[in-house]
């Protein structure tokens, strides 16, 4: 049997949604386990312009100002390759890019 | 009937000001980007219609802007800026090892001759090239690798790369300046750098006559004498008339010699304009009055242009990408403030009026003269 590809949701904020030219949620479609880093991949091949602007494209490393959030925790510190929750993965529960609250 | 173009940077995005050789009425288009810091967007002068623009945010990094119409629209291109090989150090404000990290891009200057060649001056100072329309960018690391760089100190603003001027008879001449490593020249067109602090003089340094280490706040030139160059730095106005190896200061009779942009009138090479601000802890013109001061003769001798201008209760800044000059005839003068206002003389500084006056706070003026 062959296994669907998963499915993700993915919000981005406000910002992002308008440099990628795209309304509401994202939907990836992956063909691997999702981590913060293959939704990452597949979303930056899906909106190149969205390279740099959530993780340095050299070092992978978040931006500072960037968390990941989903189902009401903070997944930020995570491990990249660490899978994401089940909720997550099934597409019941969205990966949330959230631009910190910062700067006064 | 010739057409003036002016392009906007704010904190919050970027404003396309249009008005016909009268300079009288204006059709104001924005925000591009909205929300987004706009540090800086310049024209082609080899192609009107092609114009790069720095995008840049604390959240979400830097991305690099081209428009192909003017301004009307607008496409991301290439935003990765890497430094060439092993990054190595410079100091921090503490004067230990700082590494070097790219934060923004500060300036984009176009090619002279190629809309496809644009050069980036980026915060931890460097200068990178594309020559691919901002597809792809490269770093001229001559510039960084110079032997002062290790102890190249950033300014209040951070470690910027903030001027570009290309010679326009020697295509292998370029010059940038740092704050607050000091000016630089090229005549390889990029590949290997001189510093040409010659005549500078800082007190905040420990040796105020250093090769490197000071303030420079932007340089200016007139096209038709590349070898004269104006500069306003942190304190003092000078003047190099041998490209940059010797500068004599010609601040004269300037009522303070601080301040941030510098410009040269588009058809005499010796007049110029600078706006005195009070000091580096007080960044607002003198007795609340906004006041250009214009020379004639290259320096030295400056007068007040006042007309139209606030001149009580006034407290803005103009940065130092915050200004520039048209090519008509007679020569239009712009400058934008940290107060949202960009104001227009169409008679070279005689006389004032703000084309808008509510923008959020602007960080970048150019102008583009248009047939």
């Amino acid at each position: 049997m062959t296994e669907r590809p998963a499915r993700i949701r993915v919000v981005l904020p406000a910002h992002l949604r308008t440099l990628a030219q795209v309304d509401g949620e994202v939907a990836l479609e992956l063909g691997e386990t999702p981590t913060q880093r293959t939704v990452l991949d597949v979303l930056e091949r899906r909106y190149p312009t969205l390279r740099g602007t959530i993780r340095d494209q050299v070092t992978l490393r978040r931006r500072p100002f960037v968390r990941f959030f989903a189902c009401g925790e903070d997944l930020s510190h995570r491990e990249l390759d660490e899978p994401l929750p089940e909720a997550v993965a099934a597409g019941v529960e969205p990966f949330m890019v959230v631009g910190a609250m910062a700067g006064g | 009937m010739s057409q003036v173009r002016v392009l906007v940077g704010t904190r919050k995005g970027a404003f396309v000001l249009t008005s016909d050789g009268k300079r009288e009425q204006w059709e104001i288009n924005g925000p591009h980007f909205a929300g987004w810091e706009i540090y800086h967007m310049k024209g082609s002068p080899a192609d009107s219609n092609r114009i790069y623009a720095s995008q840049t945010s604390g959240w979400f990094g830097q991305v690099m802007q081209r428009s192909d119409d003017g301004g009307a629209t607008w496409n991301p291109v290439g935003n990765q800026f890497v430094y060439d090989g092993v990054p190595g150090t410079h100091q921090w404000y503490d004067g230990t090892p700082h590494p070097w990290e790219f934060a923004r891009v500060w300036h984009v200057e176009p090619s002279l001759t190629d809309p496809d060649t644009v050069y980036a001056g980026v915060e931890d100072a460097a200068l990178f090239r594309s020559t691919d329309g901002g597809t792809s960018w490269q770093e001229l690391s001559g510039l960084r690798g110079h032997g002062s760089g290790p102890h190249w100190q950033p300014g209040a603003g951070g470690m910027c790369l903030h001027t570009i001027v290309l010679d326009p008879v020697n295509p292998k001449r370029i010059f940038t300046a740092i704050s607050a490593a000091g000016a630089f020249r090229s005549d390889d067109a990029g590949t290997t750098w001189t510093p040409i602090n010659r005549g500078l003089t800082s007190d905040g340094l420990p040796d105020p006559n250093a090769e490197v280490g000071h303030c420079v706040h932007r340089i200016a030139m007139h096209p038709s004498r590349p070898n004269t160059l104006f500069m306003q730095k942190h304190w003092d106005v000078m003047r190099s008339d041998d490209a940059g190896d010797s500068w004599r200061e010609v601040s004269g009779n300037l009522p303070t010699d601080f301040g941030f942009p510098i410009e040269v009138h588009a058809h005499e090479p010796e007049t110029i304009y600078v706006v005195p601000i009070t000091s580096d802890s007080y960044h607002y013109p003198p007795e609340g009055k906004l006041r250009v001061y214009r020379s004639r003769t290259g320096g030295g001798e400056w007068e007040a242009l006042t007309s139209g201008l606030p001149q009580r209760d006034c407290y803005v800044n103009v940065l130092r990408d915050a200004s520039a000059v048209d090519a008509m005839d007679p020569c239009g003068i712009y400058f934008g403030t940290t107060g949202g206002q960009v104001y227009a003389s169409p008679d070279a500084g005689d006389s004032w009026s703000p084309i808008v006056r509510d923008l959020p706070a602007v960080l970048s003026v150019e102008v583009q003269t248009l047939p």
